[in-house]
């Protein structure tokens, strides 16, 4: 029979429910994403290292696992936290069940609490420490006391963690229907992409557009970088809070006074934005979904964009070489900076979407554009 | 960039009456398009037929003409208010068709009119099969093998191209109309016909069945800037072969990965740009294959519809008022999300946080010939949504609120053959048939197999099937509170569960107290809780926090009247928001309660507070529960919060208004008939019989012709006229189940008896007389299928005077507080009570519409406790003008169905004609229900002996109007010796060329055939209505109908277009 599971919040809060993974218990900063699609995509996505990922729609699980949709090599979240894990998964692409997905990775996840409640809960208070437990002993107030011991992702650096140990090469590109995965047929320019945690639709995507890829761990030296010959250099996503990176910041610095192309998402974006002299800090409940409107401050376009941010560049302590690009409709903060003296520029959410929509998509081609200038 | 200045006026073009395919969604959508347009400082100009819409009221724009809909009568609204511009995407397929007709003819260049929302071209290529399928192709999209036929040879030669079954869809036509699934020549002969004959183009795709595929609706909305959204998902539990409109749909999509679901969101805006739909909302239908996600496009909708008014409702984001905005240059960016009380802009996706179900609701039992396995041509008329947190919740809620008796998954058969049936060829109760396949132990696999629905709600029927088996032979007094709220978490109903139990839904109730276990109310805030909101869009379920966050406002709830169904429809919506709207006024805080999402009643706005809630005793009672009002109204919403009146007062409900042992009396025969014979008032001889004995006997007692009919029904359910004691003993046997709590009832019918209708409004001091309706039709014809006029136009003023004296003293009799509706019948001086009704009749916004006075707030501030003296209506009005109703009929849908009128009503909406005289305003009744009146040829006539002095009369005014006359031999006969140059014609059984060969020729140019109400008679003459039918001849089955039409033919050209605020202002001054 179903085994029994609770959360408990840094704030005394406990939701009672079923466990859908692994028995035993976890922790970490409790964020929702209301995304209604892509839960396996989120699961896998480093940048939700040490954080309990609450998914806003309550049936999650209906269409199983399979081995194409993961974004990394692992999944990420430490935990997962529904409303409801559906009786039976139901798509031509699944392998196995969410639950024995779950299991398999050894994730701790609960089902049959109100996640409504929860939602607003960190919306009003904003996002905290929460610890799931499941088992049959079950102790509330040791849940409350795991959960108050996790501390804050202020100050956590998580990229050095998550990262790669070698550099590798990537030459996957993008997913088609009925026809998976494939090689890239031929690269046109070699791009350094910094694993803080990267989503591996961002390298398909660049490798989709004629890049060869090499893969670097986070606290790659920058003359390490150069040595390779890039044609330019790829920040990528990742968790945690970006300060405590001080070794990306200055490795950033010196790549961009070589005047490489440079592009940058989500942490690669923050950490472009500490590498021009500029400053982050950590939002209420951050940027968490596949619906978030912003706007294409040259062109005047609005793009749903997937997002997935708790830290934030601050607009006023950019300098004066930054201009903002790009900016969230929801609450008018930073998506995207560009540097008005060098061929670089960030984005806050994910262009790569994966999961979420492929509205901004255009940026990848801005980039390799900066490549293909850059040659010519 | 902000809106347009160069445009200051804009004309809206309604959808018409109510008919299968387009119900009163395209008053929500309009509704909200006035106002939206309104509120940037447009001048508002709007033309719509149907006198019950909300968007017909006065003040919804600056002027209102409530005239046919055609590029002709368009026209010379143009002509008269000159606008700048016409958006067409407001009013579905008859706003898009008539304002490609505009542009055709030239009227839009010559009036130098533009076309917002959508232009001429992209509606043509996303109508026109062929350029869409073109257009398709250019952007990498794949459509089903097809074929374009404009004659039977290119249709038969596209046939053997694209094998069977194979699917046939007429081009411009709503709701799949003409078009069918054959699966043999012979059918597909049939099938395409029939389309050819619907297609205004005459034309058909001829297009490979993808059967058995996964369906999925997009609903897309897009602005100038190309800025593209996706407003909701929706995903079909019906697989391709079902229209849309018939299927159970879902909202989210639920089974699609996320690299599938982007797949389709892309394509969706893909479809978008290439149609060239500029600004506004759309729908894109596609198809999967479930083995391999292989999609194909099925087709798009370029203007708002049913899917959009569903989505709508569904996630909280209003897409016909943004759609509009969008229109008149707006950006998504520039507009805001209201329900997050503006904190968020209206660029961004509704995320939801629930699951929504909609179920259709079909109108079989009325139309007993009709095929009504579901196909690609829409058959329902109605729809009931609901959501929960669950897909579980929300199914056996949805199933619930269709008030087609069900308390969830009731079972229906355990006939093995017949589950098999349904489950592959598929009726309304399909999902019924699956829970009895589980039921009776058929596997997930096998029942895939059979239906191809997805198993992944194949599983969540299995489990609700499993549970309801779990609890045999248990009592309800065992159940503790955890093991109970598992099972009201999956959406049992208490009712549900006492059938289950063994016990009345009251036990679990009561249980279910005693417990302290409630449903919680969530918010609907188009961002799963993201964002904070003020709305108070509600739905229930089983879970911890509640956010009802009552008021302590003295509030009243207004119980809304469900899914539309044949007798139940927009007008009870229309008095719903009326109520809602008056009370606000009245500074009362506002509560709607109701479970159809094509409605203005579930527009958030509407009231302060919605509860999106099947109407039910347990649904209600929870809700007051939590919302304590100070009353509830449960007169305006039909049959549906009537019959729970009851039940509610004796829960502690306060019901305000007429009382609910008032209305028994006026609907409990027994009771009825003793107060009308205290008043001194006559009714037809009439009985009451419990048993069919009792009814053979009790019919010889009152003597023949009856109207037969079981009590308490709305829009004559299984009323019928008998003529003899072997049509009543089938009629016992067949039609009813006679008991002692459900008698039958015997009425003697009055032959030749002219009908009235009269709409009251009493504050139980006070009675005013809101109108009094002559009807058209004679009585035995159902009041809602019968035209008639305000003023009455034949009936003597001392006659009127007695009616208004007999509905006066009915009224203060049964202590009305609120509305009354009374049907009288006339026959020579004699007048008859027929029936009366304390509550909001069908005929409410038609007499609004016709005298200018707002009965149904009048009425709702009565029932609050304003006086009408208080209110300053203390008058009837009696206008200076003419209105007249006519009803529309969904006839067309239902190949093989007779089109001759009776007790039983069968029409689905109505339209309304306005004029300086009867005449003009009848044949303008006639020309917006789609009748084309002829203005030459040949008239055919053939009718039942007790007509036939009368036909004398109708013919001779024919003549006189330069029509040629034909008839069958005995009608021919009498006309001849009443010097009438007439041609006589075969009967079918009298050999050919026979009367159906001349209007299958097109000989005929109008039918006028009158039957008695005897089954032969009836039968020998069906084709010649069916035929009239089919080949668009305009056709009268009653000779009063023939009459007034002939009055109507003799101005057929001569009449001219008046605005309702000009008509009513016309009012104030007789005043």
């Amino acid at each position: 029979m179903s085994m029994p599971a609770l959360l408990a919040l840094a704030d005394g809060t406990i939701f009672k429910g079923t466990a859908i993974g692994a028995a035993g218990f976890t922790v970490g900063e409790v964020v929702f994403n209301t995304a209604i699609t892509g839960y396996q995509e989120i699961l896998t996505d480093p940048s939700y290292t040490k954080q309990l990922v609450t998914l806003t729609y309550p049936h999650i699980g209906n269409v199983g696992a399979n081995s194409e949709d993961t974004e990394s090599r692992a999944v990420f979240a430490s935990g997962l936290i529904i409303r409801d894990l559906p009786l039976l998964h139901s798509n031509f692409r699944a392998e196995n069940s969410l639950s024995e997905y779950l299991k398999a990775n050894n994730v701790v996840a609960i089902a049959d609490i109100d996640t409504r409640k929860l939602t607003r809960l960190l919306r009003e208070k904003g996002a905290q420490a929460g610890c799931i437990m499941a088992g049959e002993d079950l102790d509330e107030a040791r849940a409350v006391e795991l959960a108050r011991g996790f501390g804050s992702m202020a100050g956590q650096d998580l990229a050095k963690v998550v990262s790669c140990e070698q550099p590798y090469h990537w030459d996957t590109r993008e997913w088609r229907l009925g026809e998976g995965y494939g090689v890239q047929p031929e690269a046109k320019y070699h791009v350094v992409a910094y694993d803080f945690g990267v989503k591996q639709n961002i390298l398909r995507m660049l490798a989709e557009r004629g890049c060869r890829l090499t893969v670097v761990p986070a606290q790659t030296p920058a003359k390490d970088v150069l040595a390779l010959n890039p044609d330019g250099v790829f920040l990528s996503n990742g968790p945690g809070d970006p300060e405590p990176c001080d070794y990306a910041i200055a490795a950033i610095k010196e790549i961009l006074d070589t005047k490489l192309p440079v592009f940058g998402i989500c942490l690669g974006h923050q950490l472009l934005g500490l590498a021009t002299g500029g400053q982050t800090s950590k939002m209420k409940f951050g940027h968490h979904g596949a619906n978030h409107p912003v706007q294409d401050l040259d062109s005047g376009r609005v793009m749903i964009t997937s997002q997935n941010h708790g830290f934030q560049v601050d607009e006023t302590s950019l300098p004066a070489n930054v201009r903002v690009t790009h900016r969230s409709l929801f609450d008018g903060t930073v998506q995207g900076i560009a540097l008005t003296d060098r061929p670089a520029f960030s984005f806050q959410g994910h262009p790569e979407a994966s999961p979420g929509p492929n509205d901004v998509a255009y940026l990848f081609d801005r980039f390799v554009a900066l490549l293909a200038e850059r040659r010519s | 960039m902000p809106k347009r200045t160069d445009i200051k006026s804009i004309l809206i073009i309604g959808a018409g009456p109510i008919v299968i395919g387009q119900a009163c969604e395209f008053d929500y959508s309009g509704a909200q398009a006035c106002k939206a347009l309104r509120e940037e400082g447009y001048k508002v100009i709007l033309v719509n037929s149907n006198p019950a819409t909300i968007m017909t009221d006065p003040n919804m724009a600056d002027v209102t003409y409530i005239e046919p809909i055609n590029w002709q009568v368009v026209e010379k609204i143009i002509a008269k208010e000159r606008p700048d511009a016409i958006l067409p995407t407001m009013g579905g397929q008859t706003a898009l068709n008539c304002a490609l007709d505009l542009a055709r003819n030239g009227v839009l260049d010559k009036y130098k009119v533009e076309l917002i929302g959508a232009t001429e071209d992209a509606i043509d290529k996303a109508e026109d099969r062929g350029r869409f399928k073109e257009a398709m192709a250019k952007i990498g999209l794949s459509c089903p093998l097809s074929f374009i036929a404009h004659t039977m040879e290119e249709a038969l030669e596209a046939q053997t191209k694209v094998g069977f079954p194979t699917l046939i869809r007429p081009s411009f036509t709503m709701g799949g109309s003409g078009g069918g699934i054959a699966y043999n020549p012979e059918e597909f002969l049939a099938i395409c016909g029939r389309g050819f004959e619907a297609s205004p183009t005459h034309e058909l795709l001829i297009e490979q069945s993808v059967l058995g595929w996964k369906e999925y609706e997009m609903e897309v909305v897009r602005d100038k800037n190309d800025n593209c959204i996706i407003i909701c998902s929706i995903e079909n539990f019906d697989p391709m072969g079902v229209h849309t409109g018939d299927s159970i749909t879902v909202a989210p999509a639920q089974t699609l990965t996320d690299k599938e679901y982007q797949i389709m969101r892309n394509a969706s805006l893909a479809v978008l740009r290439e149609i060239g739909v500029d600004t506004g909302g759309s729908n894109v239908q596609f198809a999967t294959n479930p083995d391999t996600g292989e999609m194909i496009v099925i087709e798009m909708n370029p203007r708002v519809s049913r899917s959009s008014a569903l989505a709508s409702k569904a996630t909280g984001f209003p897409i016909a008022k943004i759609a509009a905005k969008l229109a008149v240059g707006f950006t998504l960016d520039e507009l805001k999300n209201d329900i997050t009380g503006g904190a968020t802009p209206a660029s961004f996706e509704p995320s939801i946080d629930y699951v929504v179900t909609k179920i259709p609701r079909f109108a079989f039992e009325k139309f007993p010939q009709a095929d009504d396995r579901l196909t690609t041509q829409m058959k329902s008329v109605g729809e009931v949504m609901a959501m929960g947190r669950t897909l579980q919740e929300s199914m056996q809620k949805a199933l619930r609120g269709l008030e087609t008796g069900l308390s969830g998954f009731d079972p229906v058969t355990t006939d093995l053959e017949k589950i098999r049936h349904e489950l592959g060829t598929p009726g309304p109760e399909r999902i019924l048939y699956v829970a009895d396949a589980f039921r009776v132990g058929m596997s997930r696999d096998d029942i895939f197999a059979i239906s191809k629905i997805d198993p992944w709600f194949l599983a969540q029927i299995e489990d609700i099937v499993g549970e309801e088996k779990a609890l045999a032979g248990r009592k309800i007094e065992g159940f503790d509170y955890a093991e109970l709220r598992r099972l009201k978490r999956k959406g049992f109903s208490d009712r549900r569960l006492g059938a289950l139990l063994g016990v009345d839904q009251g036990a679990v109730r009561a249980k279910r107290w005693a417990l302290n276990l409630h449903p919680v109310y969530k918010r609907v805030d188009t961002c799963a809780a993201e964002f904070a909101t003020n709305t108070a869009y509600m739905y229930s379920s089983y879970e911890e926090e509640c956010e009802s966050q009552p008021t302590d406002k003295k509030k009243i709830m207004v119980l809304g009247g469900g899914p539309n169904r044949i007798g139940q429809g927009i007008e009870f919506d229309y008095c719903c928001v009326h109520a809602a709207l008056s009370l606000r006024e009245s500074g009362f805080e506002t509560i709607m309660v109701n479970c159809n999402p094509e409605t203005v009643s579930t527009d958030y706005d509407t009231s302060d507070r919605l509860y999106f809630e099947p109407l039910t005793l347990e649904d209600v009672l929870e809700i007051c529960r939590v919302e304590k009002p100070f009353g509830v109204i449960v007169q305006y919403g039909g049959q549906t919060p009537l019959k729970l009146a009851r039940a509610l007062e004796a829960n502690g409900v306060p019901i305000i208004g007429t009382s609910p042992d008032m209305i028994d009396a006026a609907e409990d025969r027994e009771r009825f008939q003793k107060l009308l014979q205290e008043l001194g008032l006559k009714q037809p001889p009439n009985r009451t019989a419990r048993t069919p004995a009792d009814a053979m006997k009790l019919a010889e007692e009152i003597g023949y012709p009856l109207v037969v009919r079981p009590s308490y029904v709305l829009g004559g359910r299984a009323m019928e006229i008998v003529h003899e004691p072997a049509d009543l003993e089938r009629y016992m046997r067949e039609a009813v189940k006679v008991s002692n709590d459900s008698p039958v009832l015997l009425d003697r019918f009055l032959n030749d008896a002219i009908e009235v209708d009269v709409d009251a409004v009493s504050d139980g001091e006070q009675v005013v007389i809101g109108g009094i309706m002559q009807h058209v039709e004679q009585a035995g014809v159902h009041s809602g299928d019968s035209g008639c006029s305000l003023p009455p136009y034949s009936l003597f003023p001392a006659v009127q005077d007695e009616i208004r004296r007999q509905t006066i003293a009915m009224a203060k009799a049964l202590n009305v507080v609120g509305l009354m509706n009374v049907q009288f019948a006339i026959q020579g001086d004699t007048i008859y009570v027929l029936e009366v009704n304390p509550r909001a009749s069908r005929t409410v916004p038609f007499v609004s519409k016709a005298t200018s006075a707002p009965l149904a707030k009048i009425a709702a501030r009565a029932m609050a406790g304003i006086s009408l003296a208080e209110q300053g209506f203390t008058r009837e009005i009696v206008p200076p003008y003419y209105s007249v109703k006519e009803a529309v009929f969904p006839f067309i849908k239902f190949p093989g169905v007779d089109t001759i009128l009776g007790p039983e009503m069968k029409s689905t909406g109505e339209v309304m004609g306005v004029g300086r005289t009867f005449a003009e305003a009848y044949v303008k009744s006639q020309l917006a229900a789609g009748d084309r009146l002829p203005k030459t040829g040949k008239v055919f006539l053939s009718v039942r002996d007790s007509d036939k002095a009368g036909a004398v009369e109708v013919a001779r005014e024919l003549q006189r109007l330069g029509f040629g006359v034909c008839a069958t031999r005995g009608t021919a006969k009498v006309l001849q010796e009443a010097g009438i140059i007439v041609q006589a014609v075969n009967k079918v059984a009298e050999g050919r060329p026979h009367i159906v060969d001349m209007i299958k020729n097109g000989e005929v140019a109008l039918v006028v055939n009158t039957v008695d109400e005897k089954r032969q008679a009836i039968q020998d003459s069906h084709s010649i209505r069916r035929s009239a039918l089919q080949m668009r001849v305009p056709q009268y089955t009653t000779l009063a109908g023939a009459k007034a039409v002939c009055v109507g033919m003799g101005h057929a050209d001569d009449f001219d277009v008046y605005s309702v605020q000009g008509l009513h202002a016309q009012v104030v001054d007789a005043k």
